[in-house]
């Protein structure tokens, strides 16, 4: 489904400043792959989904999604088939514009643009369905504004927005982070689920060791640029949070550093 | 104040508000500050007035439109394909616009429309000018209004509130704010070119200061009548502008020289936007005052 061939990035190249954020990435993910991914700070991890989503053009290499080669496109055409939560929960909605508005936009994902109304009685209708799903009492609030909401109800509707129109990939960047414990599980439990229904090929970033072996079926590790480790199938299923944290010192020469991690 | 100077504020303030509401579309809507206005409204002048001197004032008030479009999107093509700053973008369309107004205006730089027909010479009588410039304010509303419930005015509201969002729901900012700024100098030449004809004459400097006029208006509006929503923070813009018109107007019957119609202008927008922060220091001194005094 997604494919990366020695993809590189480099920032403020040739200066003193200079600093090798992906080095020759390789990587290849299955449809309905879903990969969490963890590393310490400054690994690359947010470098190598911007370089997905089209953020900033990459170096060298070529990325491809479901055959097609993205490389070159513009992030916002990507954004047709791609979805992407980021730590911030503010990132993802525009906060002076109402629920059903903020679902109107992201509905609109991949359909063609026009001077037809906005919001029609009969996507209100399905809106209200899909925030019903989400069990957080915000289907009778479409009216309301977005900058009205907590970070995690935000973060909630953000992840309805980028799933609502089915992606090819969908990229969460350490989404629950910026959450209380409560609100990021019960996030965390709605991103499991809407992944599992829709078979959505899914790279996950986290700070949750435990997290990184219980989610998804692949685990990949980052250090420096690169992925230093790529565990998936039995041995994966048989992996503890200390053998992690075992084998990235192995490889790496140094002790897990991420001020965010929680190891348990 | 006399009765025939209050219709005259009121006339022109119709007139005004569809400046002002262009000034909505890009300020308040797409959350740029955009100083094309002051000479969009001066080509939208010249362009009218070019055309009603030849005899065709209703085709000079399409082209105003048209020209204040395109004005626009040459200000929305520094922004975003060149990445030249908003307000760059914005001084240095307004600068090159006004050498492109000379040329219309033939290297003029008056253009006397007191012996042709215009919009306005159409019905004769005491209130002859007044449903032109209604009927003209009204229709830019309601095009407003129903334009914000379509797909892309959605779109244009969300680039104004978080550009991100919207460029990952696959939409290219860019192009919005081509429609957007294009849209916003469309209805300041438009309303430009409504002056000329209304006081038969345009003048190359008179869109100078536009930008702040159109933003007082704005606020005027605003803050008296209220935003919870677009229909009504149309309206309020339209209003305000009438307000201003109206409180130029009592200023100048007072007495006040018209030369410090811009300073006043000017003190308006300051006060109204910096307002909140004002009384938030006042309110900051004194809670520290009391704390001292319980301390
Ligand atoms: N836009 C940018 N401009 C310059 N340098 C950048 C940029 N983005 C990332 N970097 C640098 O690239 C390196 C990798 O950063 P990245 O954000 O990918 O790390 P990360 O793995 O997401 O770390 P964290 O766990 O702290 O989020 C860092 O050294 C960072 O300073
Ligand atoms: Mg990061």
């Amino acid at each position: 489904m997604l494919e990366l061939k020695k993809v590189c990035k480099t920032f403020f190249p040739n200066t003193p400043n200079e600093r090798k954020a992906l080095i020759d990435i390789d990587l290849k993910l299955e449809k309905g792959d879903f990969v969490t991914i963890i590393g310490g700070n400054g690994a690359g991890k947010s470098t190598l989904f911007n370089s997905i989503a089209g953020s900033f053009l990459i170096d060298s290499g070529n990325i491809i999604l479901d055959g097609q080669n993205i490389t070159f496109l513009k992030d916002y055409q990507r954004a047709r088939s791609i979805g992407r939560l980021h730590q911030d929960p503010l990132k993802g909605t525009a906060p002076n514009m109402t629920i059903e508005e903020n679902l109107a936009m992201a509905y609109l994902r991949g359909v063609k643009k026009g001077f037809s109304f906005g919001i029609g009685q009969k996507d209100r209708d399905y809106f209200r369905d899909r925030l019903a799903a989400l069990g957080l009492g915000l289907e009778d609030r479409l009216k309301t504004k977005m900058g009205l909401l907590s970070g995690g109800q935000r973060q909630a509707v953000t992840l309805m927005m980028a799933t609502i129109a089915t992606p090819k990939l969908l990229l969460l960047d350490e989404h629950t982070a910026a959450l209380d414990p409560a609100t990021a599980e019960k996030v965390a439990e709605l991103t499991q689920e809407i992944v599992a229904k829709d078979h959505i090929t899914t790279m996950m970033i986290t700070h949750n060791m435990q997290q990184s072996l219980t989610c998804g079926n692949r685990t990949i590790m980052m250090d420096e640029g690169r992925i230093i480790l790529d565990i998936r199938g039995d041995e994966r299923k048989k992996l503890t949070v200390p053998d992690l944290l075992k084998m990235f010192r192995e490889h790496s020469q140094k002790e897990f550093d991420n001020d965010r991690m929680m190891l348990s | 104040m006399t009765l025939i100077a209050l219709q005259g504020a009121v006339e022109q303030g119709f007139i005004y508000a569809l400046m002002a509401l262009g000034l909505f579309v890009s300020y308040r809507i797409l959350n740029i500050a955009d100083l094309t206005v002051d000479s969009s409204f001066t080509l939208g002048a010249a362009v009218s007035a070019v055309f009603a001197s030849i005899g065709h004032p209703y085709f000079g008030l399409l082209l105003a439109i048209c020209a204040g479009w395109v004005a626009g999107m040459c200000t929305a093509f520094l922004q975003t394909k060149l990445q030249i700053q908003p307000i760059l973008a914005g001084i240095l369309s307004m600068t090159a616009l006004y050498s492109i107004n000379l040329l219309i205006m033939g290297g003029k730089s008056t253009i006397s429309l007191l012996k042709t027909e215009t919009l306005f010479t159409l019905f004769s009588g005491d209130y002859a000018k007044l449903p032109g410039a209604i009927a003209f304010a009204l229709l830019a509303g309601v095009f407003l209004v129903v334009f914000f419930r379509t797909q892309l005015g959605l779109c244009i509201r969300a680039t104004g509130d978080n550009e991100d969002m919207v460029r990952s729901s696959s939409i290219n900012t860019d192009l919005v704010k081509f429609i957007g700024l294009g849209l916003a100098n469309a209805l300041v030449a438009l309303s430009g070119s409504l002056l000329a004809q209304y006081q038969s004459f345009a003048d190359l400097s008179m869109g100078i200061g536009t930008v702040v006029i159109g933003l007082a208006s704005l606020i005027i509006g605003e803050v008296i009548f209220g935003r919870p929503n677009i229909p009504r923070n149309v309206l309020s813009v339209i209003l305000g502008s009438i307000l201003y018109r109206v409180i130029i107007s009592f200023v100048m019957a007072r007495g006040l020289s018209p030369n410090y119609l811009k300073l006043l202008s000017a003190l308006i927008v300051i006060i109204a936007i910096s307002y909140p922060v004002v009384i938030q220091r006042y309110r900051f001194y004194q809670l520290k005052k009391e704390a001292a005094r319980n301390a």
